[in-house]
């Protein structure tokens, strides 16, 4: 086609050439994470993956709208892949297949499709998973013993009954479920002493989230998101970790294991960076990005849930355009003088 | 060595394609016998001038074929020797493929200048050296065409003047080839203005791409003996678009000119090296503005940097360049601010730097375009420090006034946020769609308003009219009334009776009084 006005010269950029960055700044995560629990999460990614692809095809026809640009631009995997990665690795193949159908039909393409969805289409598949199918959804492999391949695969297709093992336990729901530590022994001393305390946090979810991290950088240096909400998520998940650490190191966990458990690095980086669903504002993202990581915090600690990213993205999407109306940064000229 | 300390938000790191083109020296184009030029008599930014040739008149190269009309105007002049062939409406080389009146001229080859001599500058007042710009046909030759004349300020001081030899689009190279063949001239053009402008400080911007073009100016600003302090050429980071003029002014000065204002009114004006370059031209040599340097790139065998001779059709001018066959189109200006000319036949005007001949693979396919994820590239691309998504939206669900809150009237159209754009959203067409409805808008408001305006005036009139008819006619019945009673008096009429006419008298009077009064309040 030819381009009809100025200008005519377009950088090489497309929306699928950012989700195929975003994918691959997802890898070494995904890598580590199944070292970790096994081979059962390419699997589930698969089974995410494909379903997605489906619904967005169907849905995309249905609406009217040309299936090959919206099917290869990637967003679909890209939510597919998250969702993937935040249920957790044994669920049944259908749990996984109704999270995805929940983000890419209800979440996505009810409020008008790419770009028109005010919340995270993968967080709301988690919030909605985790309300209907609790039980299910606080289902972690026990630690160490990732099963072998053929037996998880049987797990998640239903054709073995469910272990007693997959009831494990993770750093963040044991402190949860003690109550913390008394008066005499701390939250660290607990994970210690069941041996769920790796290096400097969780054992094993520490190189899953430190993988993270490393994606996240990427992200960084190819100027696919920008600083702003995942150095404003993790300082305000640090500063009210450090808070309550400080104030009570028996009953808090410290703010590096804080940020090194969980969904915190997967939630700074690629989740509360959702542009669609964020601020795009400098000063929007800022405060994106802090209420996001406070709200995180909280919600794991105090909430029902045994993490609150979910929950906190959803909560900020919410008032992300507000936010960015209200951050508006003045345009050339509105600085006056010299500057 | 000048170092350059200011910086503006966002821009881009473009391709710049002037290797094309950059080496070939400026050449000039040759006017044969029999060859049509049209000339257009709106060239400026201002209103168009006032043809003041008719078909059948033989004028010179150089002789005023349209006079400026009014403050914010230039005159227009042949460009070669020749006989008018008519003075009509022609298609104009402007993107909406709109018509406009026109000087058709049949060379006869002999190029034939009017008289012509030099004017010492120094000798006219500040009111005749600019009458004498006017009267030249000196507009903004970086293609915004503004009269030059009407930018020496009346009333602000200005301390430093910029000259713009930035050239920061893509392809162009004629800026380029004229400071490096020509500093002397533009030199001796910068110092007129700066005399003109009495600024302390000259401050020459030339993107750092240009290596030649900045030491020969740097050269030809030693030999004039101007100190280094009184006037500099400074190399700019190439990152487009640099050469807009406010965002030269802030890399330059550090000065950001505040929304609605004036660069003079900070004490800064601009002119582009082309136009200093005329300047010299006017009053070292007396000639008006007959030709401009324009570069040919693109799909051509034969790139370069042609003088070009005023009104000479584009495909013409293109024939020297020797395009590949299969021309997709011509774009006019740059690449980033271009536009594709309606028609080959157009002329060449005093805007028009550089013509780009499109062959297929010229510039990338345009991709479908996508929803906006509000990733915010555009943002940071935007040199105005706009949010162009919130413009596109505002504009696509035409919500004029959300988009002018969002400083749409600030948008430069430089390009650069549907540049970077991954969801290849023609960003700027919306833009450009939107500020033509707010334009139209506002006009209609206009002309609302002075219609309603005319109409009360109308109105007030008469009333006016009424009221003063009324008080004439109150005053006649009085008078007659008075004259009435004078000749009973004098008649003899007994004293009741003289009575009974001063109370009609009055009566009268207060009728008149009322009637006046009334008519008056309704005009309020
Ligand atoms: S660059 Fe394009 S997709 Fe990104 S925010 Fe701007 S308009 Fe939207
Ligand atoms: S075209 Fe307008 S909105 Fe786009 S980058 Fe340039 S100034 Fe900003």
């Amino acid at each position: 086609m030819h381009t009809v006005s100025s200008p005519y010269l377009h950088k090489p950029a497309s929306i699928a050439g950012v989700m195929r960055e975003v994918c691959l700044a997802l890898l070494p995560g995904i890598f580590v994470y199944t070292a970790f629990v096994g081979a059962a999460l390419f699997a589930q990614i698969a089974i995410a993956s494909v379903t997605a692809l489906a619904a967005e095809a169907l849905f995309l026809k249905t609406r009217g709208n040309p299936v090959r640009p919206f099917l290869t631009d990637g967003s679909a995997l890209v939510t597919a892949w998250l969702i993937a990665l935040a249920f957790p690795p044994l669920s049944p193949w259908w749990l996984t297949v109704t999270g995805v159908l929940l983000a890419i039909v209800i979440a996505k393409h009810l409020y008008g499709g790419l770009g028109q969805n005010p919340f995270n289409p993968a967080m709301v598949a988690f919030a909605g998973c985790i309300v209907a199918f609790p039980a299910l959804m606080a289902q972690w492999p026990a630690q160490g013993i990732a099963a072998p391949f053929g037996e998880q695969m049987r797990i998640i297709l239903c054709l073995s009954p469910r272990m007693d093992a997959l009831a494990g336990a993770t750093p963040l729901s044991v402190i949860k479920a003690s109550g913390a530590g008394d008066l005499y022994t701390d939250v660290r001393e607990i994970l210690v002493r069941q041996n769920l305390y790796g290096t400097f946090a969780g054992k094993g979810w520490e190189w899953v989230a430190s993988a993270y991290l490393l994606g996240g950088l990427y992200l960084l240096y190819r100027r696919v998101i920008t600083w702003h909400v995942p150095v404003a998520f993790l300082f305000g998940m640090a500063f009210v970790s450090l808070l309550f650490w400080r104030h009570d190191p028996m009953h808090y966990a410290d703010p590096v294991f804080q940020l090194f458990s969980g969904g915190s690095m997967l939630g700074a980086f690629f989740i509360a960076t959702d542009p669609v669903t964020g601020c795009t504002t400098p000063r929007g993202k800022l405060i994106f990005g802090c209420g996001a990581g406070v709200l995180a915090y909280l919600i794991r600690v105090f909430g029902a849930f045994p993490d609150g990213i979910g929950f906190a993205v959803l909560i900020m999407n919410l008032w992300a355009p507000m936010l960015d109306r209200f951050a508006q940064p003045p345009t050339f000229g509105e600085r006056g003088g010299r500057v | 060595m000048p170092q350059v300390s200011f910086k503006f938000h966002g821009g881009l790191k473009l391709p710049a394609h002037k290797d094309i083109s950059s080496g070939a020296s400026i050449r000039p184009v040759l006017v044969t016998a029999g060859q049509r030029l049209v000339i257009p008599l709106s060239q400026s930014a201002g209103a168009p001038a006032r043809a003041i040739v008719a078909a059948g008149d033989h004028v010179r190269k150089g002789q005023k074929i349209g006079a400026a009309d009014g403050r914010i105007s230039a005159a227009v002049h042949a460009s070669t020797s020749g006989r008018v062939l008519a003075v009509e409406e022609r298609r104009m080389p402007h993107p909406s493929g709109l018509s406009g009146l026109a000087v058709e001229i049949e060379a006869d080859g002999e190029d034939l200048w009017i008289d012509h001599a030099p004017v010492d500058y120094r000798g006219l007042s500040l009111e005749d050296a600019c009458l004498a710009l006017q009267e030249a046909g000196v507009v903004g030759m970086g293609g915004a065409v503004f009269p030059s004349h009407a930018k020496v300020p009346q009333r602000h001081a200005v301390t430093t003047l910029i000259v713009n030899g930035a050239e920061c689009e893509p392809y162009i190279t004629c800026d380029d080839r004229l400071m490096r063949e020509r500093a002397g001239e533009i030199v001796a053009g910068v110092r007129i203005l700066r005399d003109l402008l009495k600024a302390e400080t000259v401050l020459i911007g030339i993107e750092d791409n240009k290596p030649e073009a900045i030491a020969a100016m740097r050269v030809a600003v030693a030999e004039t003996g101007e100190g280094e302090i009184a006037c500099r050429v400074v190399s700019v980071p190439a990152l487009y678009p640099a050469g807009s003029m406010k965002q030269l002014i802030r890399v330059l000065t550090g000065h950001e000119i505040p929304v609605g204002k004036l660069p003079t009114e900070l004490g800064v004006q601009c002119f582009n090296v082309a136009t200093a370059y005329s300047v010299a031209r006017v009053f070292l040599r007396g000639e008006p503005v007959v030709r401009r340097i324009v570069t040919l790139t693109g799909g051509v065998a034969m790139p370069g940097n042609w003088e070009v001779p005023i009104g000479m059709p584009v495909d013409q001018l293109l024939a020297l360049a020797q395009p590949v066959d299969a021309l997709s189109g011509v774009v006019m200006g740059g690449p980033m601010m271009g536009f594709e000319v309606p028609a080959l036949d157009v002329p060449v005007v005093k805007a028009s730097n550089c013509l780009i001949a499109r062959v297929p693979g010229t510039f990338p396919e345009r991709m479908p375009e996508m929803p906006c994820i509000r990733c915010g590239a555009c943002a940071r691309a935007c040199p105005q420090d706009l949010q162009p998504f919130e413009l596109y939206w505002w504009s696509r669900a035409r919500q004029f006034e959300r988009a002018e809150r969002y400083r749409i009237a600030s948008c430069i159209e430089c390009g650069c946020c549907a540049y970077v754009c991954p969801a290849h959203i023609p960003l700027v067409q919306y833009f450009r769609f939107a500020k033509g409805e707010i334009r139209t808008r506002d006009q209609e408001r206009k002309m609302a308003e002075t219609a309603r305006e005319r109409f009360e005036f109308k109105q007030f009139r008469e009333m006016r009219e009424k009221a003063e008819k009324a008080e004439r006619l109150a005053r006649a019945a009085a008078a007659q009334a008075q004259k009435a009673a004078v000749a009973d008096v004098s008649g003899g009429a007994p004293e009741n009776e003289a009575d009974t006419r001063k109370a009609v008298i009055a009566a009268a009077l207060e009728r008149a009084r009322k009637q006046a009064r009334n008519a008056g309040s309704r005009q309020e």
